[in-house]
């Protein structure tokens, strides 16, 4: 009896989130609003001392305390969130769309454009990436456009490698055989017969790849050579206070919590997504 | 062995040299985009175009970019790693101490976080789903999803600041006593462990659950064999090759983890020259930093690739 009931089938469209999942959502949505509408929100202007005390404790006037040089941290969170989310979604859109689309290339187009593009991709995914961001600031320096370009590029080539494993396996179907035999073009092969057939898959690729981008940049950041002064991105954040670590303040531990809950969450909405988007990205 | 896993070993040295090529020829070039004259930065404004001139003919800046590509490369296949924009000192001088500190750190490390993550990797699978499993799950998760300095300052949180077992600075010069080596690698080590920890049990997890569900290990079952004979003899062999794997891949957590340990400890070890060398945009260090960098990552996932090809039970014969 209770194998008949376990077995009922599964509503075609099952569109719900898990509770770990929804969540999840709930956090990222919450960044992303106090990320666009930051200069609404900031109860003090980022830059301006508040505190005649550096490193304030929690108060009510200053709900997360004061930092180095005295400024509301909480302020300085909110504006942060645009910098931290602003910077990695632009890298990632950058580097998932470049590395998506040269990857369903290199499967259609296969020859020596793919071996070409497929050994560069993998020397590049040779090299820690990390040590790869370190090696490109070093060169073109810390500005926001230098740091989005950086980022794109560093991750680019795990986009491509998914993506065209993904196309090379479409690439062998019938209805791409079909569709050459009709003499459609490179371009029509990707846009319309490939690309809707591992976009959810590459989705999913894409929230994984933007929790890499922001750990990377949070490291750069902390290491000093992210996001530069007057700006701030999290990571920056923790890099001014980190002295005040020993003391437990909570400039250092704020944006700290404020980076692993937007990661944490990216993370457990992939794995929690709901059945209907799971399903057909297996 | 045979001539079949001989020449896979040799083939895949072949594309390890390779590789390493390709990433200090995309090192050298990546730094030298760098905007500005070298010999103008290094003599400073008020320099006369004659000695800028001149410096340019000494440091071969005027020869073509892939000719001082290969003037380096050689140098670094001879042990001239040239010197340091920012001191005038010789590199090799700079970076000897330095990268033994290095070494330790991270072999420390290894030597922790193998045996700990392992076990726990392969315990959790075998239990897999039950709460224990669902913890080790949950944390590792959670160690991923976040940088390594959250670590770190979790970690200082957690074993300097409240319970107060280790000290929060790891910075000494001299090494007398067990405590001042104490001193110098506990928060360190713990942090690294952590990180590497973390990914190794993931990735042994998969690996050993892969092969757990395979038609042979069922069979054994079947056959009455124990469960931890069951594991031990006809899950973990065949599981060898992906775990070593694993831990390539996870020792390369490594290195990322040990540029943040060292500044956040200041740890002088080699990944501290390297992020005070971009922030001075001391390029010959840089260079050389990232290549040691490259080249031991690539030896390490050359090793496991190497073991995974000898341990593959389909290739011997």
């Amino acid at each position: 009896m209770t194998q008949i009931a376990a077995s009922k089938p599964v509503r075609r469209f099952d569109y719900t989130f898990s509770l770990v999942g929804m969540i999840a959502l709930a956090v990222i949505l919450f960044w992303a609003i106090v990320a666009i509408f930051a200069p609404h929100l900031v109860p003090y202007s980022p830059g301006k001392i508040v505190d005649t005390d550096y490193f304030g404790p929690i108060s009510s006037k200053l709900w997360l305390g004061s930092d180095y040089l005295g400024r509301d941290m909480l302020s300085r969170i909110i504006m942060g969130a645009r910098y931290t989310l602003g910077v990695a979604l632009a890298g990632v859109l950058i580097a998932s769309t470049s590395g998506v689309v040269l990857g369903m290339a290199a499967a259609v187009l296969g020859g020596w454009v793919d071996t070409i593009l497929s050994r560069f991709m993998d020397a590049m995914l040779s090299i820690p990436s990390k040590l790869f961001g370190l090696v490109v600031v070093a060169a073109v320096g810390s500005s926001l456009p230098a740091l989005i370009l950086t980022l794109a590029f560093i991750y680019a080539p795990g986009s491509f490698r998914f993506a065209r494993s993904l196309a090379v396996n479409v690439n062998t179907m019938d209805f791409i055989a079909v569709a050459r035999i009709r003499g459609e073009s490179t371009l029509y092969l990707v846009g319309a017969e490939i690309l809707p057939n591992i976009i959810r898959p590459v989705l999913a690729d894409f929230g994984i790849r933007f929790v890499f981008i922001v750990l990377l940049l949070s490291g750069l950041s902390f290491l000093g050579l992210g996001v530069q002064p007057p700006l701030a991105d999290w990571g920056a954040l923790v890099h001014e206070n980190i002295q005040s670590l020993s003391y437990a303040s909570a400039a250092v531990i704020a944006p700290s919590v404020a980076i692993a809950s937007l990661t944490i969450s990216v993370n457990l909405l992939i794995d929690n997504l709901p059945r209907a988007i799971r399903d057909r990205s297996a | 062995m045979n001539s079949e896993i001989g020449s896979l070993i040799l083939r895949r040295l072949g594309i390890a040299m390779v590789t390493l090529v390709i990433v200090s020829f995309a090192v050298f070039f990546t730094t030298n985009l760098l905007p500005g004259d070298t010999a103008t930065i290094l003599l400073g404004q008020a320099a006369t175009p004659e000695a800028i001139a001149g410096l340019r003919q000494a440091m071969h800046l005027n020869d073509p970019a892939i000719l001082r590509f290969f003037h380096w490369g050689l140098g670094f296949l001879t042990g001239d790693l040239g010197k340091s924009y920012a001191n005038n000192m010789e590199i090799s001088t700079l970076i000897g101490g330095r990268f033994v500190n290095t070494m330790e750190l991270a072999g420390l490390t290894t030597i922790i976080a193998v045996p700990l993550a392992l076990t726990l990797g392969i315990t959790s699978a075998v239990m897999r789903g039950r709460l224990y499993d669902r913890v080790v799950s949950v944390l590792t998760i959670g160690v991923i999803s976040v940088p390594e300095f959250v670590i770190a300052s979790t970690a200082v949180l957690v074993f300097a600041v409240y319970l107060r077992w280790l000290p929060a600075i790891s910075f000494v010069n001299e090494i007398h006593s067990f405590s001042d080596m104490l001193r110098m690698y506990a928060m360190p080590v713990v942090t690294l462990t952590f990180v590497v920890s973390a990914q190794i049990i993931r990735m042994t997890r998969a690996a050993v659950i892969e092969t757990l569900d395979t038609p042979y290990v069922e069979m054994a079952l079947l056959k009455g064999a124990s469960r931890s004979r069951m594991v031990l003899r006809h899950a973990l062999p065949n599981a060898l090759g992906p775990i070593v794997n694993a831990l390539a891949l996870s020792l390369s957590y490594l290195i990322g983890g040990v540029i943040i340990v060292e500044t956040i400890f200041n740890y002088p070890g080699i990944a501290k020259l390297m992020v005070d060398a971009v922030a001075t945009r001391d390029l010959p260090l840089i260079q050389t930093c990232a290549v040691i960098f490259c080249a031991g990552y690539l030896i390490l996932i050359t090793i496991a690739d190497i073991i995974a090809i000898i341990s593959n039970p389909r290739l011997r014969k």
